[in-house]
């Protein structure tokens, strides 16, 4: 006897695992859903008090309660610090993320045929481009189509863009000179209310927290599915798959009950289908942690793949400062970008006055972002020094106020070294062997994050400002986009999911994250995978009408 | 500058206590507290060592400290009982430490005497926890706290360069306009002193 018996068993509830629920339970389907983490809405949840706890500690990763033994990991090679890259919970790592979502270009699912590096993908633009507009529906996307260099696209932004900030004109000179194209950045945050979701109002602290509700969490997409008839289980984090007596088939989720009354007990349950949303680091972990006797590697292991070709997108970065107020922290999310070196990241630019020169190094793509939030608010320096009064105030006035940055994404290429591995020296809360990350970056990574610094310099110089710091190949950290560890493709001896996120070994099992990419691209992830997810739901509810 | 009630009630809007008014604040504390006339806890006391404790952390040229303290502290405390008897222990602890070492209630001390003590009791290099050592109890309930009503204002937030502060809702507004904004008077309708309720 299993505890829940239903048609779609769905392992975590981000924004993936809660558009395919949403998804399936709107068109009749059973669906459960188990998260591993809590819900944060109880009846004294106030995303005020939780923001104001972040304003004053600075605290990232305890605003949405990660960390300790449940979330423990090891980490080898460069730092990465897993915890404060994902959040557990109802709403998943959209409970924290920054909100910024754009299309992948056309060349990113073709990078091996353009580049010679990495792979192609299975699928194409043309494939997603239905399903990336309606995840812009979904998730509502305030945007422009001012971006000359995008991918192209068929109908308008659900919502009209972000207007460009202060900070934004006064870059906008400067790269008028330099023959740099700004233009709108899409933001998953309303610009005006859109279906019950509030309009923006600008606290200022979209990322790790949004009070207002204006910036998309999946939270939204578990609530229509509850609607629709889907039962969502948190504090519930899967321990394994089992699969039937050949090792094809799966037939059972095994979850431990952490909530409230459950004691950690384990509960079972039976479902036709099962979609792994787990994340890009969970994800994996989980199929390694279900080896059984016909699947002694894990599940959908049969290639090797599980876990491996681990990428993230890295940042770069130029700050500096002007002679004069730039206006910055009164929102936390940005409105400009430049995707001009995305697919071309070595052209040179020549504008009305100046030059980007071009570059002969080999790159990737990258994008350009204009921030309207560099260095700190006065609430931080005030918080964190030792001084009081008028020198405080001296203080502040030199920390807050005049600061640029320009900002960069950089994708990095997938390599079978760095990888999700189980440690075999530690385990969890529940006794599994927690995660290991084995990251680096390579060569061409490292090109594309100076070549993006390159640019960076110039329109700092243009603009007359002093550069006060860099990030850079040799201190670069990631942006928190899992990606690669159960990468998609036509050939089970190389990939794990097929082009419809199926697991060429198992029949009934999915999986709906950026752990399918395989390739990262430089866009942030999150839109890829709502259109991925939607996909993903189309083809299942094939499967199960059958 | 001067301080006003508003900027009591932006701080707090951004802590999202503002919303359903301060007066009743006010009472809660009073009614709240046992009324045992006892000088170093009672509600008076409190809020004098508060603003005592302000003008050492504030700049020098702000007017209007007391009120605005009394303002914000007394709606933080509005039904959060912990809280509340945290911020007593600490200023408590305060008033006891300036009593001891120099004889007198933290309010009767001199400025230079006031920020003397926070120091000494380590509430400038502490680690702010509201259930930590003593100082570092002080910094939570007292320095930061005081700090961040400060800076989280309009008039504290506009002095550094910017009038619509981090935590405080109306950036979609703010951030398209130019530095004279944060030099100029409000820029904001009255009514919206107390937003920050979350819709
Ligand atoms: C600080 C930050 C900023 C970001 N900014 C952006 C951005 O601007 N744009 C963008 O595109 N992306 C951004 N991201 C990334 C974005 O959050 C993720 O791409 C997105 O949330 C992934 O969705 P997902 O549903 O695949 O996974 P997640 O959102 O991570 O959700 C996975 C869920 O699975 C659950 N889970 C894990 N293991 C188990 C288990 N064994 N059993 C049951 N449940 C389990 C987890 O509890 C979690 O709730 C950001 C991330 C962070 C951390």
């Amino acid at each position: 006897m299993s505890d829940h018996e239903t048609d779609v068993c769905v392992v975590g509830a981000g924004p993936a695992g809660a558009l395919v629920a949403d998804r399936l339970a709107k068109r009749g389907h059973d669906v459960l859903v188990l998260d591993a983490g809590p819900r944060f809405d109880g009846p004294d949840e106030d995303r005020l008090e939780r923001m104001e706890a972040f304003v004053r500690s600075g605290d990232w990763r305890g605003v949405w309660e990660m960390g300790g033994e449940r979330d423990a990991y090891t980490s080898e090679g460069r730092d990465y610090p897993l915890n404060h890259a994902r959040v557990k919970g109802v709403g998943g790592s959209s409970l924290h993320w920054h909100g910024m979502v754009m299309r992948l270009h056309e060349s990113d699912f073709e990078r091996h045929s353009r580049d010679g590096v990495g792979v192609d993908w299975p699928i194409g633009y043309e494939d997603l481009r239905p399903y990336y507009a309606a995840a812009e529906r979904e998730l509502g996307v305030a945007g422009a189509a001012d971006d000359p260099y995008a991918a192209p696209r068929e109908e308008p932004y659900p919502m009209a863009a972000f207007p460009p900030s202060y900070s934004d004109s006064l870059f906008a000179p400067a790269c008028e000179r330099l023959g740099v194209d700004m233009h709108s950045a899409s933001n998953a945050r309303n610009s005006e209310a859109y279906d019950d979701a509030p309009t923006c109002v600008g606290y200022g602290t979209c990322k790790p927290v949004c009070p207002s509700r204006a910036k998309y969490t999946a939270e939204r997409h578990v609530a229509a599915a509850e609607d629709e008839g889907a039962t969502v289980v948190a504090n519930a984090p899967v321990q394994r798959l089992d699969t039937d007596e050949r090792g094809e088939r799966l037939v059972r989720a095994v979850y431990a009950d952490d909530g409230p009354e459950g004691g950690g007990g384990e509960r079972t349950v039976e479902a036709d289908q099962f979609v792994l949303a787990a994340g890009g680091v969970e994800t994996p972990r989980l199929l390694l942690l279900s080896a059984d006797e016909a699947n002694p590697d894990g599940l959908a292991n049969a290639s090797g793949a599980v876990g491996r070709y681990f990428m993230d997108h890295l940042y770069a970065g130029t700050g500096g400062v002007l002679d004069e107020p730039t206006r910055q922290k009164h929102v936390g999310f940005n409105t400009s970008e430049c995707h001009q070196f995305y697919d071309d990241p070595t052209a040179g630019a020549t504008g009305t006055a100046a030059s980007v020169p071009a570059s002969d190094a080999d790159c990737g793509p990258l994008k350009l972002e204009f921030v309207n939030y560099a260095g700190p608010a006065p609430t931080d320096v005030a918080l964190d020094g030792e001084q009081w009064g008028d020198d405080l105030l001296a203080e502040v006035r030199e920390s807050y106020g005049r600061f640029v940055e320009v900002g960069a994404l950089v994708g990095q290429l997938p390599r079978a070294e760095n990888r999700i591995a189980l440690d075999p020296d530690r385990t969890d809360d529940h006794g599994n062997p927690v995660p290991r990350v084995v990251w680096n970056i390579d060569d061409r990574t490292r090109r594309t994050l100076a070549r993006a610094n390159q640019i960076q310099e110039h329109i700092l110089a243009e603009m007359g400002a002093e550069v006060r710091w860099q990030v850079g190949p040799e201190n670069t950290g990631p942006a928190f986009h899992h990606m690669g560890t159960t990468r998609m493709g036509t050939d089970p001896a190389t990939s794990v999911v097929d082009a419809e996120l199926r697991a060429h070994d198992h029949p009934n099992l999915s999986v709906v994250s950026s752990s399918v990419f395989p390739t990262s691209g430089a866009m942030n992830p999150t839109l890829t995978i709502a259109a991925l997810a939607l996909r993903a739901a189309d083809t299942l509810h094939d499967a199960l009408s059958r | 500058m001067r301080l006003t009630r508003r900027d009591a009630l932006v701080a707090l809007g951004a802590t999202g206590l503002a919303g359903a008014g301060v007066g009743a604040g006010v009472l809660a504390f009073d009614d709240g507290s046992p009324a045992d006339g006892d000088d170093e806890t009672g509600a008076d006391a409190l809020l004098r060592s508060l603003a005592a404790a302000a003008e050492v952390l504030y700049p020098s040229g702000v007017e209007g400290v007391e009120e605005f303290v009394e303002t914000y502290s007394l709606g933080r405390v509005r039904g959060r009982e912990t809280y509340r008897e945290g911020l007593r222990r600490a200023v408590s602890d305060l008033d006891a430490a300036a009593r001891a070492w120099y004889g007198a209630p933290y309010a009767d001390l001199d400025r230079d005497t006031r920020e003397s003590v926070l120091r000494e009791l380590g509430a400038d290099t502490a680690d702010a926890d509201p259930e930590g050592r003593r100082g570092e109890r002080i910094r939570y309930y007292v320095v930061e706290e005081l700090l961040y009503a400060f800076y989280a204002s309009p008039t504290g937030g506009r002095l550094a360069g910017i009038e619509n502060p981090v935590g405080y809702p109306g950036g979609v507004e703010s951030y398209r306009r130019g530095p004279e904004a944060a030099r100029t008077g409000s820029e904001r309708g009255d009514d919206s002193g107390d937003g920050g309720e979350s819709p």
